[in-house]
């Protein structure tokens, strides 16, 4: 069943003194994501990220277009029940302890009062703060309030969860904390949509990714699926400098640390290259198969477009 | 529904009790009455009419910058510091249901201020006269029209807030209150007038705020009766004013995009 959904969501602003200009923020945008999925949204900053995000939210209305959630339209209440949304840099009334928001945003989820102190600190020792909870949020860390946003967006116990950048302001051992309590969530069936430009995050958490650039949907599928286009090359590594001019020649990229020498190279390159170093008499060490990352695609695409100039690269297949 | 109004309403109030700012300026209405209370030991004969208009105007006053310093904020602070993403966008919380509710909360404050300067002013008035009078009653009549200022002059800041800065919100919401406050005269200019001009001066007195119909301060100092159909016409008044203004800016703020 699909948890979320998107057809032709568009948005765009009229910009400058006279608010002639047109600033499309986020270009149509169809796209599906099933339940239960942990789904990553993926983009370099001023992508339309989050201006995706706030549409989904309500917080912004569509030029065009429609989104649904849970089969309901953005501004069902029953449908806003089931949801829970933490933004990027989340921020919140710094007059309040972190218990008190907690109670606070579970009362206007609708939390029956008898449950809302209880869920509060369950929450709070979920996300590794609840020794803090009757601290004004005002003396709270970056990292912390990041905490708190995660606290506040399943409190209520939602079915969807939307993450903005929710590794954002967080050390290493907190993201990882984040990253476990993802995997925990998606464990309990929920379906998590969540941005982020930590490629690294998204290839470990997600089922399935959607990469968006200039508000454009650049692709979107399986991370394997994706990263199997730029993948196909070989490390090579060996013993000697005079095979090195001829593997430049591959158009290989090179390090060298004293005598060793690494290159990694298209795969069609390899008989040649190998042959190379036989036939300048180094030393051959390894060939190593190389796995291409998220980064990696990401990264062909940004080219590629400069490249080429192009805006416009369709999603395959939006769901 | 109820509930939700209810919920964001507590928590206006609990921000705004936490607010340092507020306490200072209580503190102030504190020093406004004990300086009346001295002015009327030093007027000779009218110690209760000094007293009683310098304690109202200050009551007054008082609440009606607590009114605009923090209705200007209602809304602009929240979406310009985004402690509203977590309230609408993900809760099942209705862009009304946030406005009313924060009014609400807004009210209570001033309910709350103005009840706790009226102590010190009816402490100070006991001190003054040793006993209540009859004609005491009518202070409390002139308490509960500047109650209905306020209610109007928070629904003013806080529509001015859904679409404004802070600093222009403040500026429009402190003129409506200084031209409301000659409502009376503009009438009368109309009246004078003639043709286009009479018509757009009677026009704009029946669309700005009349906030000369609930200044009884001088009435009530002078022990003058106010009638019943005043306290009810300005009631409806009052709440029918603050109604139109809060729908405009639930109109205002749901088409609003919260970048």
């Amino acid at each position: 069943m699909v948890a979320i959904e998107t057809f032709k969501l568009a948005k765009s602003y009229q910009v400058g003194f006279w608010r002639q200009r047109r600033r499309e923020a986020l270009c149509p945008l169809t796209l599906a994501v099933e339940q239960g999925e942990v789904f990553g949204y993926l983009g370099p900053n001023g992508a339309g990220k989050t201006t995706t995000l706030k549409l989904l939210m309500g917080l912004i209305h569509p030029t065009s277009g429609s989104a649904a959630i849970l089969g309901c339209p953005l501004t069902d209440p029953r449908m806003k029940a089931q949801i829970g949304f933490c933004p990027e840099q989340p921020y919140f009334y710094d007059h309040l302890s972190a218990r008190e928001l907690l109670v606070y945003l579970a009362a206007l989820s609708g939390v029956p009062a008898a449950d809302r102190q209880r869920r509060a600190e369950a929450v709070l020792r979920r996300v590794g703060i609840a020794e803090h909870a009757g601290l004004q949020l005002r003396k709270f860390s970056k990292g912390m309030l990041q905490r708190v946003g995660i606290a506040q967006a399943i409190i209520h116990e939602p079915k969807v969860i939307f993450l903005d950048e929710p590794m954002s302001g967080l050390d290493p051992i907190g993201r990882r904390e984040v990253r476990d309590l993802i995997q925990t969530l998606k464990d309990e069936g929920k379906t998590i949509f969540f941005s982020t430009h930590i490629l690294s995050d998204a290839e470990t958490l997600c089922d399935r990714v959607a990469v968006l650039n200039h508000g454009q949907l650049r692709g979107i599928g399986v991370v394997a699926d994706l990263v199997r286009e730029v993948s196909g090359r070989v490390e090579v590594i060996w013993e000697g400098a005079a095979a090195s001019d001829a593997i430049i020649g591959l158009a290989a990229e090179m390090h060298s640390s004293g005598a060793i020498f690494r290159a990694v190279l298209p795969e069609p390159m390899l008989e040649r290259a190998v042959d190379s170093i036989r036939r300048s008499g180094c030393r051959l060490i390894s060939l190593t198969p190389v796995r291409a990352t998220l980064e990696d695609f990401f990264l062909q695409r940004l080219e590629r477009e400069v490249e080429t100039g192009s805006t416009v690269v369709s999603g395959e297949g939006a769901s | 529904m109820i509930g939700r109004i209810r919920v964001i309403a507590f928590n206006t109030f609990r921000e705004a009790v936490r607010d340092r700012v507020l306490y200072n300026l209580v503190v102030f209405a504190v020093l406004m009455v004990c300086g009346a209370l001295v002015l009327g030991r030093i007027s000779l004969r009218i110690e209760r009419l000094v007293l009683v208009n310098l304690g109202l105007t200050a009551i007054a006053l008082f609440g009606i910058v607590i009114a605009i310093f923090l209705g200007i904020g209602l809304v602009s602070k929240e979406i310009e510091r985004r402690t509203l993403y977590t309230v609408l966008a993900a809760r099942p919380v209705r862009r009304w249901e946030f406005i009313v509710g924060k009014q609400l909360g807004l009210m209570a404050t001033l309910v709350v201020n103005a009840g706790l300067m009226s102590v010190g002013f009816f402490a100070a008035l006991l001190y003054l006269q040793h006993r209540f009078q009859a004609a005491d009653g009518f202070l409390l009549v002139a308490l509960y029209f500047i109650i209905l200022e306020f209610v109007i002059i928070t629904s003013l800041a806080l529509m001015f807030s859904t679409f404004t800065s802070p600093l222009l919100s403040t500026i429009f919401t402190f003129s409506l209150f200084l031209i409301g406050t000659f409502a009376e005269d503009l009438r009368a200019f109309g009246a004078l007038a003639g043709g286009f001009t009479r018509a757009l001066t009677t026009g704009l007195a029946y669309l700005l705020p009349n906030f000369a119909v609930f200044n009884v301060v001088s009435e009530v100092a002078h022990s003058v009766p106010v009638p019943g159909r005043l306290i009810l016409f300005n009631s409806l008044y009052a709440l029918l004013y603050a109604t139109a203004v809060t729908s405009a800016a639930v109109l205002i703020f749901d088409r609003r995009n919260l970048k």
